[in-house]
């Protein structure tokens, strides 16, 4: 038991307490967070400081330990505001992997960095803008997949790009993603929603923005290889995940789309759905950040039944004899382990699986970060530092004997491919390949 | 359907990699269920095996100790013939990265703290300032890391009487961080020998060395002389300075700490064997006296693995393998029995370094190493226990955490192999 949560402190009269001492709330309402255990639990052995890819790169930034538990102490003073070094901070949450004592490091730079952006943040800076603008990707998303091509040949036009820097600043380095032609619910909704119908082994698919807007033979890759294994296959009416929205400070944004996921997720669970994310930060927020920063009706039931697609197959179908019972013809790969997958442990299932499938080379290229940590390496300040943090895994790439790289997260294939020029494929792609 | 192998080994220190390479010499599927980022990156990197027994030491021959540890303690178990096949494992895993192999005795290395410390295998860039060599010693410290004191790690070494003069002198690194920047960061400075005023990190720092040396015939400083690069900077800092140049063990966040854990996780990998990390093993399904499945919480999900056999290497009190309250002790995952006395204020003594109960808390095991009850009877046929978890070592006394590891992982996971493969 800490000296703080002793009732009553014989030294100080109750005067004190009140003009010069200001007692820190311990049992706060039930509704809000609590996040002195936390900050409590460390016991600055610097292991996140070690883990944090910024902090390696970027000599100004604090690292984790002071985004974290420093600075929330810092906090129990009213007139502290949040350091701006928060904003530097990429969301690869590798420190929560790293901290031996339990210390909930990115649930305390969620939280910093909303505070910062609420009340810090000039709402009409440059900053504030590009930065609702990247971390409402899905918006933008939908306004361009009403005219992919249009949309493609202005966003790829270097003009346009220029100006996206110069204005917004947004990098002109990086080609913007293009749109699909046909977006994945489109398609869904051509080939008439489930073809397959099950009362026992039924899952929701959370799609997300990407393989919706500009990659939609993942999302396919994934119906296509539930339902070959007799899965009834749901695709519910979804928002943005959230993740943009949190590295930005765009809480409320990120709580606006989250209670519609919730809604329209959680009450297929009593149904008997489990819900699968194909992409590792959609499947992060709505199992870890979700239940952590937002108080939902039913938001912790969807935490507890929510899976990475590989991961649902591999626990409760017999994937890895079906796998070795298959081939497919020759191909290397370039595997890079995104940090949100790392984080829920799945950082080596892909290798693990496919080093068992006939035809298949295939390489993990080390455990750096990617270093684009979703819009992190869109930002023009940070795109140098975003591609030296990438330049480790972009050397292990090129020196891997395959030539094709693989991720399960979007933005870290988006780096790859820039980094390497080598096109980049999703795990569900190639198991497609083998089992449909 | 739960995911399933031959052999699950729960944790990720030493004891556990140990664990996992010797199950998987004797041709079993080994998983390894590890939680958090290895507890290796806390360690000194030291390989120490047994420094002090029955009052004795520091020991010269770690074997002649053996007989002398009390009754109960992990190596009257295993036997010498353990305690070797642990170092064999290690020696295989590490290969030319480790010194000490060449002899059974031990070696005297300086601490950060200017201890000396028996140790049976050790980094190579530590052995010039081995203190059962001769040279008087020049010792380093670098303003920012403070970690460090040179001065007052070279008095205590001569106060304990080396055969040789220590003498340590505080530098200004060659380039200047921020106040709290990481060891590091102070490596990779040197790894890409960044360029400084006056030229580059490491010709600058070996100027500022040079005009501190007189006479001694080797500098140490903190082990900080590059990451990706470390030989080349040792090479090249020795070359500048004439003398040998070598590294001074350090706590969290230890450079020599996170290089064994990628070495030692290296070698999984090249033996095969799976590993699963991020998520702690919480629980467990058992039918018949056997362990059936391990349930790990994958954020806050319940995911089921199976294996014919487990070992438990989730290590002590630190490593979080053992948990206290106010009035129990207790092992987390499968409840195993761990003895401890009624009152609490049995648990220390009031000396800091004193003989404490709690030192030697942990599992009870059997000859196969399998915990037991309270009656002494294995709790589960086929759950064998290795490293910190295991009770009856006073490690931090006797200098003999990492040995204790080694052994009870290279015999629990023999066993373990064997009988999964039988």
């Amino acid at each position: 038991m800490s000296d703080a949560e002793s009732p009553g402190n014989p030294t100080l009269t109750p005067d004190a307490q009140t003009d010069d001492f200001e007692a820190v709330e311990v049992f706060p309402d039930s509704t809000d967070m609590d996040l002195r255990p936390g900050a409590d639990n460390c016991y600055k052995c610097t292991a996140c400081d070690v883990s944090c890819p910024v902090a390696e790169v970027d000599d100004e930034f604090p690292g984790p330990k002071f985004q974290g538990p420093e600075q929330w102490r810092l906090k129990r003073k009213e007139d502290e505001a949040v350091d701006d070094s928060i904003m530097s901070c990429s969301n690869c949450m590798r420190c929560d992997d790293a901290c031996p004592s339990g210390v909930p490091l990115s649930q305390m730079h969620n939280t910093a960095r909303g505070e910062y952006v609420d009340e810090e943040m000039d709402k009409l800076s440059r900053e504030y803008i590009r930065n609702r603008i990247l971390a409402n990707y899905g918006t933008l998303a939908q306004l361009g997949s009403m005219f992919p091509r249009l949309a493609n040949a202005v966003m790829g036009n270097s003009v346009v790009q220029r100006i996206n820097e110069k204005v917004l600043g947004i990098t002109a380095e990086r080609d913007f993603p293009e749109f699909a032609t046909q977006t994945f619910r489109e398609w869904w909704n051509e080939r008439g929603g489930p073809q397959v119908r099950s009362e026992e082994k039924r899952v929701a698919y959370f799609h997300g923005c990407y393989s919706n807007y500009n990659t939609p033979e993942v999302g396919k890759a994934m119906v296509r290889l539930f339902e070959s294994f007799g899965y009834e296959v749901v695709v519910p009416k979804q928002r943005c995940s959230g993740t943009p929205m949190f590295a930005n400070g765009m809480l409320d944004d990120a709580k606006r789309a989250a209670g519609i996921n919730v809604e329209n997720f959680a009450g297929l669970i009593p149904e008997g759905y489990d819900i699968i994310a194909s992409c590792t930060s959609c499947s992060m927020s709505l199992r870890q950040e979700y239940p952590e920063l937002f108080d939902i009706d039913g938001i912790e039931d969807l935490s507890a039944h929510t899976y990475e697609a590989l991961e649902y197959l591999r626990i409760h179908e017999d994937l890895e004899s079906a796998v070795r019972e298959a081939s497919v013809e020759d191909q290397s790969f370039a595997y890079h382990a995104p940090c949100h997958g790392r984080n829920q442990g799945l950082d080596r299932q892909a290798v693990e699986l496919f080093r068992q499938l006939d035809g298949v080379e295939i390489e993990d290229v080390g455990d750096s970060c990617s270093g684009i940590s979703g819009t992190y390496g869109w930002k023009e300040e940070k795109y140098d530092k975003s591609m030296q943090i990438g330049a480790d895994m972009f050397d292990h790439m090129e020196h891997a004997q395959g030539n094709v790289g693989m991720t399960e997260c979007p933005t870290c294939s988006m780096q790859m491919e820039h980094g390497t020029g080598y096109d980049i494929k999703h795990p569900l792609q190639l198991l497609e390949e083998a089992l449909v | 359907m739960a995911i399933t192998d031959d052999v699950l080994v729960i944790g990720g220190g030493i004891a556990a990699c140990t664990a996992a390479l010797s199950a998987a010499e004797t041709g079993a599927r080994v998983r390894l269920l590890a939680h958090k980022k290895s507890t290796l990156r806390q360690a000194s990197g030291l390989v120490d095996v047994l420094g002090y027994a029955g009052g004795d030491g520091p020991l010269s021959d770690p074997y002649a100790g053996l007989d002398a540890l009390p009754e109960g303690h992990p190596y009257h178990i295993v036997g010498e013939d353990g305690v070797r096949a642990g170092l064999r494992i290690f020696e295989e895993a590490v290969g030319d990265a480790y010194r000490g192999g060449h002899t059974d005795s031990n070696a005297l290395v300086t601490t950060h703290g200017g201890a000396v410390k028996p140790t049976a295998r050790y980094p190579e860039s530590v052995a010039p300032g081995l203190v059962s060599t001769s040279g008087d010693m020049l010792l380093v410290g670098l303003a920012g890391l403070t970690d460090f004191d040179a001065p007052v790690a070279a008095d205590h070494l001569a106060a304990a009487g080396v055969p040789f003069s220590a003498r340590g002198v505080t530098v200004e690194f060659p380039k200047r961080f921020r106040a709290d920047a990481k060891v590091t960061r102070f490596a990779k400075a040197l790894d890409r020998d960044e360029d400084v005023d006056g030229g580059t990190v490491r010709s600058v720092l070996a100027d500022t060395v040079a005009e501190e040396l007189d006479g001694e015939s080797r500098v140490g400083f903190p082990a900080m002389l590059g990451d990706d690069h470390d030989e080349e900077v040792r090479a090249e800092l020795s070359d500048r300075l004439g003398v040998p140049v070598f590294e001074v063990p350090t706590g969290p966040p230890s450079l020599l700490g996170l290089k064994l854990e990628d070495m030692l996780f290296d070698a999984l990998d090249e033996a095969g064997v799976r590993i699963s990390a991020g998520n702690p093993a919480v629980d467990f399904e058992a039918d018949d006296g056997r362990v059936e499945t391990v349930i790990v919480d994958q954020k806050s999900r319940p995911t089921p693995y199976s294996a014919d056999q487990v070992v438990l290497a989730t290590g002590g009190l630190v490593g979080k393998g053992l948990d206290s309250d106010r009035e129990s002790v207790t092992e987390p995952v499968f409840g195993c029995h761990v003895p401890h006395p009624e009152d609490r204020y049995d648990w220390s003594e009031p000396e800091a370094f004193g003989d404490h109960a709690f030192a030697r808390f942990g599992v009870v095991p059997d000859d196969e190493l399998r915990p037991t009850d309270e009656d002494g009877e294995p709790h589960f046929e086929n759950l064998r226990a290795a490293g910190g978890v295991v009770g009856g070592a006073d490690v931090a006394r006797e200098k003999s955490a990492s040995g204790v590891s080694l052994a009870t992982g290279a015999v629990a996971g023999r066993l373990a192999g064997e009988e999964a493969t039988r």
